[in-house]
């Protein structure tokens, strides 16, 4: 079986093969057409898909100056984003080992872990397919949407193939919708989100978690235990720890990394195997604390810090970053579901059975201040103490169109930061290339007018 | 010092070159065309300036073509609002492709800006092409607007819908300078919304291309509600509002250079 293994190379670029092999001549020999066809990828398009997001990526991060070595981890994850990690879901699973899809925050990793499952967050984050799902769906639904329901329907995500289920919830309506049509052509299930925070809806969002253990745990056939359970809300933190770590070195000036690499950390976060991920995310926060120490920066000290807050950038999203950063400013936190709402609060570590396990989750998932929540003055709170925290100049809030939740919550936030004094530029836009200009003229002159 | 500041803009790229202390002594606009480079490029070779820069939507193939600087179209309106009104709280500037809105602080600060979003709905490309629907130049369009004794509602903003909505209009037998009116009605109730959710107060000032048609001027004029004030009333090409005031950041950089 093939394995990812991290090495202590101090070349940042790990040594990922069998044990023993250098694994980027390997690498470079591995045909994953064979596995990718036994998935039922449709192989053209899958590859015209890769060709893209390669090109995608090279220009919006290997063109970066002074990258911390540490995102050569990264760099590799994401050179075989299709290759060597669905490999290792497909040899899991040849060994029995089931695949758990999500797509949203509240979906807790520590149940499907605690049950023997593998948690993957699916990608949504590109325009694809779009026209078969117009066939399906509305044109106006929010580009997150129809990205996922774009890759199935063209038979280019292997994640999704490699799902023995896939998890859905209630956030907004048109994911709910879309689950009932993904329902026809996966194994899904949808948990239900409360839509307000009163202790009836946490006791409420508690009981689903009861039903999503059962649901698991019929999965995979393994029971969750206190022990399990207590391991893996143990080694989720751990993951969430790390990325806290790398969350905090941004404040500094120059700020260590930029945006765009802390994005691309949170977004792989989602789907790399755990304990590695966090080992190596911890090598690259013991890099950014000594850029810190060091006064080492990926911009000028004079750049413009910036703090997104909005819907989530899922992967390969990384369109706002990119203009803010080759506009010259520098994007020091993410309020976001790709961002600190999903490291920022740690599940309590001190319960002892699966009762008192299952209501620090409860607690802790219900916490997190997504726009389908009324009211919603968590989030804005943490907007604004985020502003502050990281020393932003201004914020952009960003929010994907026909999402009704974060359009509509755009005016509070705008008011809220008005208040605040801190300035604030509202962007509605989706993954495609033709807003880009646009974009980057509203950018660059928010950026001189803070 | 002398500056050559450039506006590539999608419908024209304007010139102005400024001398010592910041005078304009000459100003041009050429027609972009469809190689906006190349006309930029003999505004370059005209020589003669010790400092370049660009601004509008070519800013950035200007900047890898001449090694220049750069400002955004915002700040460029701005500052060369600014300078030719010193008192401007608010600038107007509806361009070929877009409509940008500034409210604007002491000494031309830009306090908050909007910009319309991907598509060109009340610019002055979409009066190009309605003026073609209705068989006018921009100049009669313009003249039969003002003189129409009614107007006709045009519901969609949206260039391609709205040019099939005039063509149904035309074809059901509708006054066609009426139609005119009603185009540029929608289109300044629009920019006024877009002024009010900036802040903007008077005095303000309209510049762009579309500051040169008198309708326009007048019907924001009619719904602003404060002063508005046009460079062309007061002998400055409305036109070159944007390639001035980007000459006059260029100018205060090597000041502060100095």
């Amino acid at each position: 079986m093939r394995t990812i293994e991290v090495s202590d190379s101090t070349s940042g670029a790990p040594s990922c093969a069998r044990k023993g092999t250098q694994v980027s001549e390997e690498s470079a020999v591995v045909d994953y057409h064979p596995m990718w066809e036994e998935l039922g990828l449709d192989l053209p398009t899958h590859d015209a898909l890769l060709g893209a997001v390669g090109q995608m990526y090279g220009d919006a991060f290997l063109t970066q100056e002074n990258r911390p070595e540490g995102m050569g981890y990264l760099d590799f994850v994401m050179s075989e984003v299709h290759g060597l990690r669905v490999k290792e879901l497909h040899d899991f699973r040849a060994t029995g080992g089931k695949i758990v899809g999500t797509f949203c925050l509240y979906v807790p990793e520590e149940i499907v872990r605690a049950a023997g499952a593998w948690c993957v967050g699916l990608c949504a984050g590109a325009e694809f397919g779009y026209d078969e799902v117009e066939r399906i769906m509305p044109r106006n639904t929010c580009a997150l949407i129809k990205s996922f329901m774009g890759f199935e329907l063209t038979n280019v995500c292997p994640y999704i193939k490699e799902s023995d289920l896939i998890v859905g919830e209630t956030t907004c309506d048109g994911k709910k919708k879309a689950y009932e049509l993904l329902g026809e052509m996966q194994n899904v299930y949808v948990m239900e989100l409360p839509q307000m925070k009163r202790p009836q809806d946490v006791a409420f969002y508690r009981a689903e978690l009861d039903e999503f253990r059962g649901k698991v745990e019929e999965l995979t056939g393994k029971s969750l235990t206190a022990e399990t359970l207590k391991a893996s809300i143990k080694e989720v933190n751990d993951k969430r720890r790390a990325l806290q770590r790398i969350a905090a070195t941004r404040a500094a000036s120059p700020a260590p990394i930029s945006g765009k690499d802390a994005l691309l950390a949170t977004q792989v976060a989602f789907y790399d195997d755990v304990p590695r991920y966090t080992q190596m995310m911890n090598k690259l926060a013991d890099e950014l604390e000594q850029r810190v120490a060091d006064g080492v920066g990926v911009a000028p000290a004079g750049a413009k810090r910036i703090l997104i807050t909005g819907t989530p950038m899922a992967l390969p999203n990384w369109k706002l970053h990119d203009i803010i950063e080759k506009s010259g400013g520098i994007v020091v936190g993410e309020e976001m579901c790709t961002g600190s709402r999903y490291y920022d609060a740690l599940v309590p570590e001190d319960g002892e059975t699966v009762e008192a396990m299952f209501d620090a989750l409860a607690e802790k998932y219900m916490d997190i201040n997504c726009a389908c929540f009324t009211p919603n003055q968590g989030r804005m709170d943490d907007i604004v103490r985020m502003a502050r925290e990281y020393n932003a100049d201004g914020v952009i809030d960003y929010a994907l169109n026909f999402c009704a939740t974060y359009q509509a919550e755009a005016f509070t936030v705008e008011k809220t930061l008005q208040a605040a004094e801190i300035p604030v530029m509202k962007i509605d836009t989706d993954y495609s290339a033709e807003d880009i200009g646009q974009l980057s003229t509203r950018v660059e002159a928010f950026l001189e007018m803070i | 010092m002398r500056v050559l500041g450039l506006d590539i803009g999608s419908r024209s790229v304007d010139a102005v070159w400024l001398g010592d202390g910041g005078v304009i002594v000459d100003a041009a606009v050429a027609d972009s065309g469809f190689d906006p480079a190349a006309t930029a490029r003999g505004f370059v070779e005209r020589g003669g300036h010790d400092v370049l820069i660009a601004t509008g939507y070519g800013r950035h193939s200007a900047r890898q073509a001449f090694d220049c600087t750069v400002v955004t179209e915002i700040k460029a309106y701005a500052t060369g609002a600014a300078a030719l009104f010193p008192e401007a709280a608010a600038v107007l500037d509806i361009g070929g492709q877009d409509t940008k809105v500034i409210s604007l602080g002491p000494g031309g600060k830009v306090v908050d800006f909007e910009m319309n979003d991907k598509c060109a709905a009340g610019t002055g490309k979409f009066l190009e092409v309605m003026a073609r629907a209705l068989g006018y130049s921009l100049e009669e369009m313009a003249a039969h607007a003002t003189a129409a004794d009614r107007t006709v509602a045009i519901s969609s903003m949206c260039t391609v819908f709205a040019e099939s909505e005039v063509t149904g209009l035309v074809h059901r037998g509708e006054d066609r300078s009426a139609i005119a009116r009603g185009l540029h009605e929608s289109i300044a109730k629009r920019t006024v919304s877009s002024l009010k959710r900036v802040g903007a107060t008077g005095p303000l000032v309209f510049a762009g291309g579309v500051a040169k048609n008198p309708a326009m001027v007048r019907l924001i004029r009619d719904g602003f509600g404060g002063e508005v004030v046009v460079p062309g009333e007061s002998g400055t090409d409305s036109q070159i509002v944007g390639a001035y005031g980007a000459a006059l950041c260029a100018l205060a950089s090597a000041m502060a250079g100095l």
